[in-house]
């Protein structure tokens, strides 16, 4: 595919300089299109022999319009970084669908989606450069907790297998044109570091690198991932690696998330991110935490200098990434600490 | 940032920081093969639970890292270190904190490091096998994400000097800093251990080296760090704990000295140096020293001396052993302690008797516990798990006894079906309430992720379950839900529906899934829930009262739902009362139709005919309180009614015509009207010595209050605008008259009388409002309309009458008949609940305003309640009571 730029902005670059607005929620603007089941199998799946309605990442093959009018909006909206639609697009997460054998080209169309539409924006809006990360999700396999009764000792899914379901949709978004990858809603803090190695290894074949960011989830109320870590052993569970940021995601809103930031602020040497859902989910399950409602909370991160990268996950919305937009322009992104950066390699 | 960056950072569940102010880092050892023969033999056994135990008691005992060692001949040591690994994750008390993972063979090294999600530590690697190899092996370590211990050890073998020491230790950290691009904090030096006191000449500087080149690596090798097993040192005198404990404490007082940060010790085989007595401190120091020439031979005559003494071991924290049996068996549960809940149980079973009643009462409290504390945030998962593998521990010791309670044909105590919906492939907590489920008892039928109604309820069908589960976790599979429940309805399946997964609540629960369906539908808000509620819902005594409480506590949800729903809509008081004044803001209060009334004071009509009122009859009321409903009069032509309204409007003709004939009823109506202004929500009569009070809507589509139709006290160019009060009756003389009827039995004629003397009153109050616009007041003289128009309100100003939509306190009846004197004047009087009597009445309010139209008032918040009783000068609760049908909360109380 030819490429517009030959010499893509810089990403971290641009990171250093301001803070960067990630999009919204993809799930979120997918169902404002009540989408069917023929929307879903397109042609390409047709006769596929298990229903597809609700694989939301199909979309980047059968209706590729969608997606590219929901990266246009959140551009539009203001942010600065892209999500490819890519969150369960690994093989584990798709054996649900048997469609195992579709994951290299979801991850490369969804890849390929992004990019043009952000090349798109850059192209009208050159001082501001648009990004693209390529979503890695969590898939939907525990390497760290049994799900067999009678068995603790027993894991539905090896670091192997992570390690190999991932690299090859990391290449696929590689070759896709991602800028960055972005690990994420990391609720066993080992699917992520089978993450981070996979990444290593996709380096390796594709012979460069792009930056790698982490973003964990918290779900319990006690304040730990799903696997039981807490926020600063989770940071030090990732830090091995070159990050170019930490942070957390959905499960919370803004204001839930504060404790949890600060704890990962307070001890990253890298970039720190957050993408909160609108609000926590009402009785029937929506989220009702308007855009206004959801930068007030946001600005306390920013008058913490808590965070380098804001954006929103379940819930928001291009107007929430336009008031957050408005929210950060002219605010400064968190300063790295000043201490030695650990030698890379 | 002026945080101080930690030394070192490791993490298990929680993070270890090692800092300049840590002191060291105890290394717990004996979950090692080759260093313990009971944890050999347990592992060899495969004695699982046992060996964890022996994790357990380490970090029980101050263990911040678990050393762990396989490395075992006869092992497959690879998968023995998976093995335990995962099992150790699945204590929460273990894997809080990081792991060592501990072999001499790379393969077993790597097999652990990918079952770990801390930051683990791997002990160790060397230049054994030269640079590329050790390097490989490096690398490789950094991508899992450990820190490493590198061995003093290299081509030629383990360093035993000073200065082959330091050198090794030198070549490996610039290989790893310069070329690997370690941080030079994840590295850990281990200089060697080596026994002292052997009796070997070259043995004499073993513990001294050691602390010479650990001073030198920790000055010339900034940032790295020193570790060593302490145990090696005290290898000759193997069955004398005391000396050994001596060792250990003095060599560590020494080797942390000259910097040693980190070690591995069995910290229940330490003592404290300071009580180490002083004989034995000086022959040890004097062997670790290499202080005299027959050190060691002191040391050994010394030691024959305390041979058979038992060290001090530590004895790890157990007063909870010595409650009572319920509160052993809640703290083994909270606590996730399997260690003594057997025999807890067998002494608690021998108590009570039943082993259904043991499961119910202590089992069920301490899982309820459990419950509440992960509620709260006082738990996570990986711990409510391990509680529930307890309780599983529990129920598998009472099973033999409940097997022999229902006479060997024992039965688990239910079958559960669990499934992910349609569209929904998240399926953890699913996992989870399965194993917490499995594990008390209950046997689980998981058919997985994404599964449609159909195949739930055929499954459920065709396992024969007591409980169909359902989970999801995105907002459309809530939907999906309430689909299984409305599908359950349609093919008459009355199992209980459980209710989970993280969008799900016990409000959509009780509001959109429960009413689909006639079975009992429980939302169970977290894993350690399930069991509780499923085994009240399976419990023969429980079952009933169970799904009575939850259909009432949804009932209830449902009620406050939907008052909240209007809550959140409904505006602030002064919100709709200023809404309301930028709105006649924009229309300037009209002065111009404020016509004076022509005829002052109360006029009393005692003489209205029933051939008066026949034009003016609302027919359409009449037909269906006879339960023929339609517009009047096409119904009379309705194909379906049409028969027998035509009957009926013959027959209420004839009834008619006798009731004008023999006049059967008095119809009477006494009005004013009064001078009257608006000041606030209330119209002020007789110069402010009379309120009318008025309430006015709070929704953001409208803020009408009836007061707004009349003019504010005070406005330009106004002399008085003005409201009227009336009431009439059409129902004197009407009992007397049915008394024949009833004397013959004749409810059909008694019926008809009284529905028709209704319509009569309502037709004198049409009536007489037109009386009282075209004459009385007089503001519409001009006006001409048929009896279809009037009865569509076609006219200039309404008649609202308190108690209806607009004002519903019907206490303001009270100021209509103190101004109109309308007892004495027609003799309708009001009852304690302020009813009229005779029933056949109407009174009300004029409005003239040619905006002036009818509108329900809905809901009223508590600002407007507080603000109507002070208008009153009323008690609030008194208010409330009067109020309660337009109040979101109802008082406890409520009047009718």
């Amino acid at each position: 595919m030819a490429r517009k730029f030959d010499m893509r902005p810089d990403i971290v670059q641009h990171s250093a300089q301001r803070i960067l607005v990630l999009d919204g929620a993809m799930g979120t603007m997918i169902q404002r299109h009540a989408l069917g089941e023929a929307d879903f199998r397109g042609d390409r799946f047709a006769e596929h022999p298990s229903p597809l309605k609700g694989n939301n990442d199909l979309l980047a093959l059968t209706r590729p319009d969608i997606l590219r009018g929901i990266h246009d909006e959140y551009f539009e909206a203001g942010a600065d970084i892209a999500e490819t639609n890519t969150f369960s697009s690994t093989t584990i997460a798709q054996a649900d669908y048997g469609l195992e054998s579709a994951v290299w080209d979801l991850n490369v169309a969804s890849a390929e989606i992004a990019r043009a539409s952000a090349d798109a924006w850059t192209e009208k809006t050159p001082n501001q450069p648009r990004f693209v990360a390529g979503s890695v999700g969590p898939t939907n396999r525990t390497a760290s907790i049994s799900p067999d009764v009678n068995d603790p000792g027993y894991r539905a899914v090896t670091f192997g297998e992570l390690v190999e379901a991932y690299r090859t949709q990391m290449e696929a978004l590689m070759v896709g044109g991602v800028d960055t990858l972005l690990i994420e809603t990391v609720f066993d803090t080992l699917n992520a570091k089978a993450a981070l190695f996979a990444a290593e290894e996709a380096f390796d074949r594709q012979g460069r690198k792009v930056p790698i960011m982490v973003s964990g989830t918290i779900t319990d109320a006690s304040g730990r991932t799903l696997s039981g870590q807490t926020a600063e052993a989770f940071w030090v569970s990732m830090s091995h690696a070159p990050l170019f940021s930490i942070g957390l995601n959905c499960a919370l809103g803004a204001e839930q998330l504060t404790p949890y930031l600060e704890a990962l602020s307070a001890h990253a040497d890298c970039g720190i991110s957050a993408h909160p859902n609108a609000g926590l989910p009402n009785e029937m399950g929506e989220y009702e935490q308007g855009p206004d409602a959801m930068a007030a909370q946001l600005k306390a991160f920013l008058d913490k200098g808590l965070v380098n990268i804001l954006g929103g996950c379940c819930g928001t919305t291009p107007a929430h990434i336009k008031a957050i937009a408005s929210l950060v322009r002219g605010r400064s992104p968190r300063p790295l600490p000043s201490h030695p950066v650990k030698a890379s390699s | 940032m002026s945080r101080q960056r930690p030394l070192l950072s490791l993490s298990g569940l929680e993070p270890l920081w090692v800092t300049a102010e840590s002191n060291f880092v105890n290394v717990g050892e004996r979950t090692n093969v080759t260093g313990s023969r009971k944890f050999l033999r347990l592992i060899r056994e495969e004695r699982f639970e046992e060996a964890v135990e022996v994790a357990r008691e380490q970090v029980e005992g101050g263990a911040q890292i678990l050393d762990v060692n396989m490395d075992e001949g006869m092992l497959d040591s690879a998968a023995y270190m998976q093995r335990f690994l995962n099992l150790i994750a699945a204590e929460p008390d273990i894997a809080r904190i990081p792991v060592m993972i501990d072999s001499s063979k790379w393969e077993v090294i790597e097999a652990g490091l990918q079952c770990v999600q801390g930051k683990g530590v791997v002990n160790s690697i060397s230049l054994k096998e030269g640079e590329s190899e050790f390097l490989r092996q490096a690398g490789k370590v950094r991508k899992y994400g450990a820190a490493v211990i590198v061995m003093a050890f290299d081509e030629q073998g383990q360093a035993d000097n000073y200065p082959r020491r330091i050198s090794i230790c030198e070549r490996a950290y610039r290989l790893l800093v310069d070329q690997g691009g370690w941080d030079p904090r994840d590295i850990i030096f281990d200089p060697n251990i080596f026994p002292v006191a052997t009796g070997m000449e070259e043995h004499r500087r073993n513990a001294l080296d050691f602390f010479a080149a650990t001073k030198w690596i920790r000055q010339n090798l900034p940032g790295a760090h020193v570790s060593g097993g302490v145990s090696n040192v005290s290898f000759s005198f193997r069955g004398n704990p005391v000396v050994r404990e001596a060792m250990h404490s003095a060599f560590l007082f020494h080797a942390i000295k000259a910097g040693m940060d980190m070690g591995i010790v069995n910290p229940t085989m330490l003592t404290v140096y300071d009580d180490i007595p002083s004989a034995l401190l000086l022959r040890v120091e004097d062997v670790l020293l290499d202080r005299r020439d027959d050190a060691t031979e002191r040391l050994i005559d010394f030691a024959e001396g305390l041979k058979g003494q038992t060290g001090t071991v530590a004895k790890k924290d157990d007063a909870w052993r010595n409650k009572p049996v319920e509160e052993r068996i809640g703290h083994a549960l909270v606590k996730g302690i399997a260690e003594h809940i057997e025999s807890d149980v067998e002494e608690i079973f021998h108590q009570i008797g039943s082993p259904l009643k043991v499961i119910e009462g202590p089992l069920m409290d301490g899982m309820n516990v459990v419950g509440d504390l992960f509620g709260a945030g006082k738990m996570f998962l990986p711990q409510v798990v391990k509680s529930a593998r307890v309780m599983k521990k529990a129920v598998g010791w009472l099973t033999p006894h409940l097997e022999a309670a229902s006479e060997g044909v024992r039965q688990k105590a239910g079958k559960v079906l669990l499934a992910t919906v349609k569209g929904d492939v998240h399926d953890i907590g699913k996992n989870i309430v399965g194993v917490v489920l499995g594990c008390n008892d209950y046997e689980v039928i998981d058919l997985g992720v994404m599964i449609p109604k159909e195949k739930i309820l055929d499954a459920a069908i065709e396992h024969d379950v007591d409980v169909i589960g359902l989970s999801g976790l995105i907002t459309p599979s809530l939907d999906e839900m309430v689909d299984v429940a409305l599908e359950m309805e349609a093919r008459g399946i009355q199992l209980p529906l459980l209710i989970g997964g993280a969008t799900t609540s016990k409000v959509h629960t009780a509001v959109k899934i429960a009413p689909q369906c006639s079975a009992a539908v429980v939302h169970v808000n977290d894993a350690s829930r399930a069991v509780p509620v499923v085994g009240q819902l399976l419990g023969k005594e429980s079952k009933t009262g169970f799904i009575r409480g939850v259909a009432e506590d949804q009932q209830k949800v449902r009620t406050n739902y939907a008052k909240d729903r209007q809550r959140k809509t409904l505006l602030p008081l002064s919100e709709a009362r200023r809404k309301a004044a930028a709105a006649s803001e924009n229309r300037a209060f009209d002065t111009s139709h404020c016509s004076r009334p022509q005829t002052a004071g109360n006029q009393v009509l005692k003489d209205i005919t029933i051939a008066d009122l026949r034009p003016v009859i609302d027919w359409a009321p009449f037909f269906r309180s006879w339960g023929l409903h339609g517009k009047y009069p096409d119904l009379l032509d309705d194909a379906v009614i049409g028969e027998e309204a035509r009957k009926l409007k013959v027959d209420a003709e004839a009834m008619l015509d006798r009731m004008e004939a023999e006049k059967a009823v008095r119809c009477q109506a006494v009005f004013g009207i009064f001078p009257a202004g608006r000041q606030g929500d209330d119209v002020v009569l007789n110069g402010g010595e009379t309120h009318l009070h008025f309430l006015r809507q709070q929704s953001p589509h409208g803020q009408a209050s009836l007061a707004d139709f009349i003019a504010p006290i005070g406005t330009p160019g106004l002399g008085t605008d003005h409201i009227g009060l009336f009431c009439v009756t059409a129902g004197h003389g009407l009992e007397e008259w049915c008394a024949p009827f009833r004397d013959d039995d004749d409810d059909y004629s008694e019926i008809m009388a009284k529905s028709l003397a209704d319509r009569l009153a309502e037709a004198s109050a049409e009536w007489l409002h037109r009386e009282v616009r075209i004459q009385h007041w007089g503001y519409a003289q001009d006006e001409a309309l048929d009896n279809a128009a009037l009865i569509a309100e076609k006219y200039r100003g309404i008649r609202p009458a308190p108690g209806y939509p607009a004002c519903p306190d019907h206490q303001e009846k009270n100021t209509i008949w103190e101004l109109l004197e309308v007892e004495e004047n027609i003799g309708v009087s009001l009852t304690e609940s302020l009813a009229m009597w005779p029933a056949s009445s109407v009174s009300g309010y004029y409005f003239a305003h040619p905006d002036a139209q009818y509108f329900g008032l809905g809901k009223i918040l508590p600002d407007q309640l507080e603000d109507y009783a002070n208008r009153r000068g009323q008690p609030h609760d008194e208010t409330a009571r009067w109020l309660s049908p337009v109040l979101l909360d109802r008082p406890d109380t409520p009047l009718q």
